[in-house]
């Protein structure tokens, strides 16, 4: 289970962008999460996936609570929680072809086994051939850029997955292949994902519960 | 503005012609568009006349600097006291210095000696201010405020006293004078480096590297280093043309290279007397050659900086 409690956090000292919000992602659910724009969605996907640390609160991940974040943060609690941000473009390495991308995690993290083969196991799962991955960011659409990001964030088959606005920059069918890629995932792993969206109806159809941040 | 309103025009019609799969299109256009606002300066017939002169010049220059001592089986150490201070005429293309040297060869031996100074302080300033610029960037805290400060302080001296004091120090010697100028020309590198990282830190690709695992050393040295790259090569050969001036002040001064080697900086120096006598040459025909080889280096340098930096902007397709 990946816990948040009381979690107050934020940029500017005195201007807490989250003030006191507890979240709680459990294995083989997918949690919505919905609210306006500036509620701190996105701060509390940078807090559970340990990238920014909190200026309160707690975060515990499969019960043990979590003391240091970003580098600091031990690599097996870092990789247990996979992450997809909004915007592909920002989110990859601009001289990385799509197969470093989706390869990077792997060797970072010293995964022992055949890296390639892995790479071409995702890339299948999420839909991208083997000649697009060949080709690098700005020769890739925002689409074919979100599918590699997604390969990535479950290349070490992470425990949970936060998806933070992870379709808003895509159009209906893709939105549908993504979600239907991080599903099988949670059916084939067990895995816990935390899906943020502004998007109602996609979190009615998509999330098991649905949480909202007051502004 | 009639300039302006036809590229304007081009851009326009580029993402039906292009699409994801013509890159190259891309780039191009982005390339046009980021030369188009500075059309004198990094793109049009000024442009290409540039890089043509420096490139044509510097490759000239190159040619004379190895193949002159090999043509006359000349030597430019040859003493001749029978000719001394002989004006430019068809034995002498530069004339002779005091001591009846040719002043071509000499010419041509200095330069080779300056622009071998010249690259080795452009690469030693570059690496040293990469480093410092990096480790202040992606430190941050204390150590960049250190590091910072310390920018200031040799920013604040004056690069010639200090360079000085440094070859006073370490008696005439190439070590020395590559030394002095490597120490007070890292700053520049420094600071762009460091703003570069900075902005890079920000990026969320970062941030999904340190979740995918990466140590602080790995997103260093895959994302951080790599990025900065361009613009510290840029840096390193716009330095080139400053250093060559600085080493020839430094040997005019008496400070520089030990006076056995030739360098341009020397030969002033030694001609300073020489021109009282009329001998004009000795100290006008170097001081040309050396001219027009830092404006060479400095015309290419500025044409590949022009390049480089718009691709960059398109990688990123911002």
């Amino acid at each position: 289970m990946l816990t948040g409690a009381g979690l107050v956090a934020g940029y500017t000292r005195g201007h807490p962008v989250l003030s006191g919000v507890d979240v709680e992602v459990r294995p083989g659910e997918v949690l919505g999460m919905a609210g306006p724009s500036g509620c701190g969605k996105s701060t509390l996907a940078r807090v559970l996936t340990l990238l920014l640390a909190p200026w309160a609160g707690e975060v515990r991940l499969d019960g043990a609570p979590v003391r240091r974040f970003r580098h600091a943060a031990p690599r097996e609690q870092r990789t247990a929680v996979g992450v997809v941000f909004q915007q592909p473009r920002l989110s990859v390495d601009p001289r990385f072809t799509l197969r470093e991308v989706v390869a990077e995690p792997m060797l970072a993290s010293g995964r022992a086994g055949d890296v390639a083969d892995r790479v071409d196991e995702l890339a299948d799962q999420v839909g991208l051939t083997a000649e697009l991955l060949r080709r690098r960011p700005h020769e890739v659409s925002d689409g074919q850029l979100q599918r590699a990001c997604l390969a990535r964030a479950l290349s070490l088959r992470p425990r949970y997955l936060v998806c933070d606005e992870m379709t808003a920059m895509l159009d209906a069918s893709t939105t549908a292949a993504l979600v239907r890629v991080v599903n099988a995932h949670v059916e084939s792993t067990g895995a816990g994902v935390l899906a943020i969206s502004h998007d109602d109806s996609l979190l009615g159809v998509w999330a098991d519960r649905v949480m909202r941040l007051a502004p | 503005m009639a300039d302006l309103v036809t590229s304007s025009t081009e851009d326009s019609s580029v993402p039906s012609a292009g699409g994801p799969t013509a890159p190259a299109a891309w780039r191009s256009a982005a390339r046009r568009r980021a030369g188009t606002p500075r059309a004198s300066i990094g793109s049009g017939r000024a442009a290409r006349l540039r890089w043509i002169v420096g490139a044509a010049t510097l490759a000239a220059l190159a040619v004379g600097a190895v193949l002159l001592p090999w043509l006359g089986g000349l030597d430019e150490r040859v003493l001749d006291y029978a000719a001394v201070r002989r004006p430019p005429g068809p034995d002498h293309l530069f004339g002779t210095d005091e001591t009846g040297r040719d002043l071509l060869l000499l010419a041509f031996a200095g330069l080779r000696v300056s622009l071998l100074v010249a690259v080795l302080c452009a690469v030693v300033s570059t690496m040293l201010g990469a480093v410092v610029g990096a480790v202040s960037g992606a430190v941050g805290g204390w150590t960049d405020r250190l590091l910072m400060r310390l920018v200031d302080t040799v920013n604040a001296v004056p690069h010639l006293l200090l360079g000085i004091v440094i070859v006073a120090l370490y008696r005439g010697s190439l070590t020395a004078v590559v030394a002095s100028i490597a120490l007070t020309h890292w700053t520049t590198v420094a600071r762009i480096v460091r703003s570069e990282v900075l902005s890079l830190r920000q990026r969320p690709y970062i941030d999904a590297a340190i979740s995918g695992g990466a140590s602080r050393w790995r997103v260093v040295r895959r994302h951080l280093l790599p990025a900065v790259v361009p613009q510290a090569a840029i840096s390193a050969v716009l330095l080139l043309p400053h250093a060559v001036w600085h080493e020839t002040a430094l040997s005019f001064l008496g400070l520089g290279l030990p006076p056995h080697m030739a360098s341009i900086g020397n030969i002033l120096g030694d001609g300073r007397d020489a021109v009282l006598l009329g001998a004009w040459w000795i100290v006008v025909l170097p001081s040309v050659l050396l001219i027009v080889a830092t404006l060479a280096v400095s015309g290419v340098a500025a044409t590949w900086r022009d390049r480089l930096v718009p691709r960059r902007r398109s990688e990123l397709a911002l």
